[in-house]
């Protein structure tokens, strides 16, 4: 038997030792392809204005996109266990005007981003539970997470709330230079994030988990996997992440303000499954989604280096969703029938 | 108990509570006065303000029925309306009928062909619902800001504005427009094998593809269909403002059609729908929406309510509540009664 494999293996052409790394490797596939179009994106920048991959601009873009990276890790677990969660936009404004507002009103910042984060947490685990334990659809309950947010962000204030807290200001303000290069504490939180978000998926039961439940609940189920509470526990990441991106806005912008981030959650969305996460479950990678977020980060940038309107941007992402997903169709389509 | 296991007695008691609340707090909430023989109150307002969101909620219904879900249900509205109003806006003639109409026409048409876009992706290619309709959701609304090149095109237009806001005979257009809707769609799908048939490709789409049901050309047509539902939104929606906001037309109306859908008992699973079920889930919020306006909460705020109602429909309608409230009633045959309401729901 391994004879007859080896020389199988010596005699195929290049072109089959192509097609079996593709399909052992099925899966990392897309994540490449966004690679690739991140790439493709820089280098044509570059070309086309001359000085576009500068560490400042390249420093400006992790600093720009701090608080949709951070939510795009949370996305990505909820996406691997085939699940959605559509109240992060939201959970970022609440948090973000809350905090503000509670900074306001003359709260230390180390108890106040706690409150923060134990508020987006406390949603998450909401939506988790509605998921889990009472059947409704992800897509329902975190609709129902959404209105919540957004309705309790304008119960805390219907206008914007200006933040004065040096310690917050501090995350945004402080910059680690290295020659032109710097980084502010927002970006080291969400390169944290990534971090930390690709090691517990990667080698974590409770990782491993959430591939499991994403490939197949039933079977994840009958394996003894523990399958509710890793299910609620994906909501609790995401929504915690999400309080956490409303730290990061409040610090970037400078305020909280009840309207922040309408559409982030499919912003995010995009991002992950560009990045190469199947919205079906089960395939995917935190390192992945970082790579959709600089994509979206980058095409961003072009645009407004171009001086075209932003409404571009909104097209531009819609067509590149739409070429990942016929990739994503193109590549499970064939891995399946070679299975 | 016959009458509270069908399937539309829930939505209909929230239905009657509202009214019956707001009644109580503010008698002329439920008077209908005749003014030049027209009907005005709030009532009227209700059913009049309802149009769009009945519209794209009728068209979800049937895609929801199909086991799929339309989200670019708003950005079509945006379209269609940034379409219909840059026509009339540059034509030069905004108070000719011939210009408002072909206006609307060719609006409508461009939301066909992105209704006919979704079906493609969907029928088609495959792709899964959520996130083909998402790219059209992502992309429609930039493609509307490019129509109005930014800008909030108003215009006033006597023979436009009529739509939203003008009487036929005695009741607003706009609510004869759904009421049209309702009725033409209650029609092909009642009246017809066709409700069946969607209902069929709802539950098991290569079941009924085995047993000979053309499931591509009607899952396609359900897109179409609610695109163009969509579209007359859109029209409705900019004839009410007299203006084409590319950002805020239709806004979240995606999320509110099926909130609609769900309220009125369809399922997001496909299969059984009910198209009276979305029109009273489409009333309910309406009623609610002008509640919490007149109880003088920020409009900003009445999410809260709405996502308190979500989660109270959900958890009511989950399978573990349900089971907790039938184990007390024993074993008096509730299998028995559980299927008449199914039997009787083909005729609603």
């Amino acid at each position: 038997m391994t004879t007859t494999e080896t020389t199988e293996t010596t005699r195929s052409s290049p072109k089959q030792a192509d097609d079996r790394f593709i399909n052992r490797h099925a899966s990392l596939m897309p994540t490449f392809a966004a690679l690739g179009v991140l790439v493709v994106l820089l280098v044509a920048a570059q070309l086309y204005f001359g000085d576009f991959v500068s560490p400042g601009n390249m420093s400006a873009l992790l600093l720009d996109n701090a608080y949709l990276m951070v939510i795009a890790v949370g996305m990505t677990f909820v996406i691997l266990t085939a699940g959605i969660d559509l109240s992060v936009g939201s959970v970022m404004a609440f948090t973000g005007i809350l905090l503000a507002s509670l900074l306001g009103r003359g709260m230390p910042a180390a108890v106040a981003v706690p409150v923060i984060l134990l508020a987006g947490a406390v949603i998450g685990l909401l939506i988790g539970i509605l998921v889990q334990y009472f059947d409704v659809q992800p897509f329902i309950a975190s609709l129902a997470g959404l209105f919540l947010a957004r309705g309790l962000a304008f119960v805390v204030s219907l206008k914007s709330i200006r933040v004065d807290d040096p310690s917050v200001l501090w995350l945004q303000s402080t910059r680690f230079q290295v020659g032109d290069w710097y980084i502010t504490p927002t970006g080291i939180i969400a390169l944290l994030a990534v971090g930390i978000g690709a090691f517990v998926l990667q080698y974590t039961r409770f990782g491993r988990t959430v591939y499991a439940i994403g490939g197949n609940e039933q079977s994840a189920r009958l394996m003894g996997l523990k399958v509710a509470r890793t299910k609620v526990f994906v909501y609790l990441v995401s929504g915690s992440l999400a309080g956490l991106a409303g730290l990061i806005l409040t610090a970037y912008s400078g305020a909280g303000y009840p309207r922040n981030g309408i559409g982030t959650e499919l912003d995010a969305i995009a991002a992950v499954v560009i990045g190469g996460t199947l919205l079906s479950g089960g395939r995917g990678y935190v390192l992945g989604s970082m790579i959709g977020v600089l994509v979206y980060g980058t095409i961003k940038t072009v645009i407004s280096f171009l001086g075209a309107e932003q409404a571009w941007m909104q097209i531009i992402v819609g067509g590149l969703l739409l070429l990942f997903i016929l990739i994503q169709r193109f590549i499970v389509s064939r891995s399946e029938r070679r299975e | 108990m016959g009458v509270v296991k069908h399937r539309l007695f829930w939505p209909i008691a929230a239905l009657l509570t509202l009214v019956v609340v707001n009644t109580l707090s503010r008698p002329q909430f439920i008077k209908v006065t005749v003014r030049d023989g027209q009907l005005y109150g709030a009532l009227i307002d209700i059913l009049r303000n309802s149009a769009p969101l009945m519209l794209v909620a009728l068209g979800m219904t049937i895609v929801i029925a199909t086991r799929g879900i339309d989200l670019s249900v708003g950005a079509v509205m945006a379209v269609s309306g940034a379409v219909a109003l840059t026509i009339i806006h540059d034509s030069g003639n905004p108070d000719n009928l011939g210009t408002v109409v072909s206006a609307v026409v060719v609006a409508l048409l461009v939301a066909l062909v992105l209704g006919s876009w979704n079906g493609m992706l969907i029928a088609v290619l495959g792709i899964q619902p959520i996130i083909a309709t998402l790219v059209l959701m992502l992309a429609g609304r930039g493609v509307a800001l490019l129509i109005t090149e930014g800008f909030i095109t108003t215009v006033n237009s006597g023979p436009f504005e009529y739509i939203a806001t003008g009487y036929l005979l005695i009741l607003p257009f706009a609510f004869l427009i759904s009421l049209t809707a309702i009725l033409l769609i209650g029609a092909f799908e009642r009246r017809t094998a066709l409700g069946m048939l969607t209902e069929a490709v709802g539950i098991n789409p290569e079941a009924s593809r085995l047993a000979g049901v053309r499931s591509r050309g009607i899952i396609f047509s359900v897109y179409v269909v609610s695109g163009l539902m969509a579209g007359i939104a859109g029209i409705i929606y900019s004839s009410n403002i007299r203006a084409a906001d590319a950002n805020a037309a239709g806004l979240f109306i995606e999320l509110y059609a099926i909130l609609a859908v769900v309220l009125g008992g369809t399922s997001l699973q496909g299969g059984k729908f009910s198209i009276a079920g979305t029109v009273i889930g489409v009333l309910i919020i309406q009623t609610l929406n002008s509640t919490i306006l007149f109880l003088g909460v920020p409009s900003a705020q009445s999410p809260v309510f709405f996502a308190l109602v979500v989660v109270l429909v959900v958890i009511v309608q989950s399978p573990r509540v349900r089971q907790l409230g039938r184990r007390p009633r024993g074993a008096t045959g509730s299998d028995g009664t559980a299927d008449k309401p199914a039997k009787a729901e083909v005729g609603a």
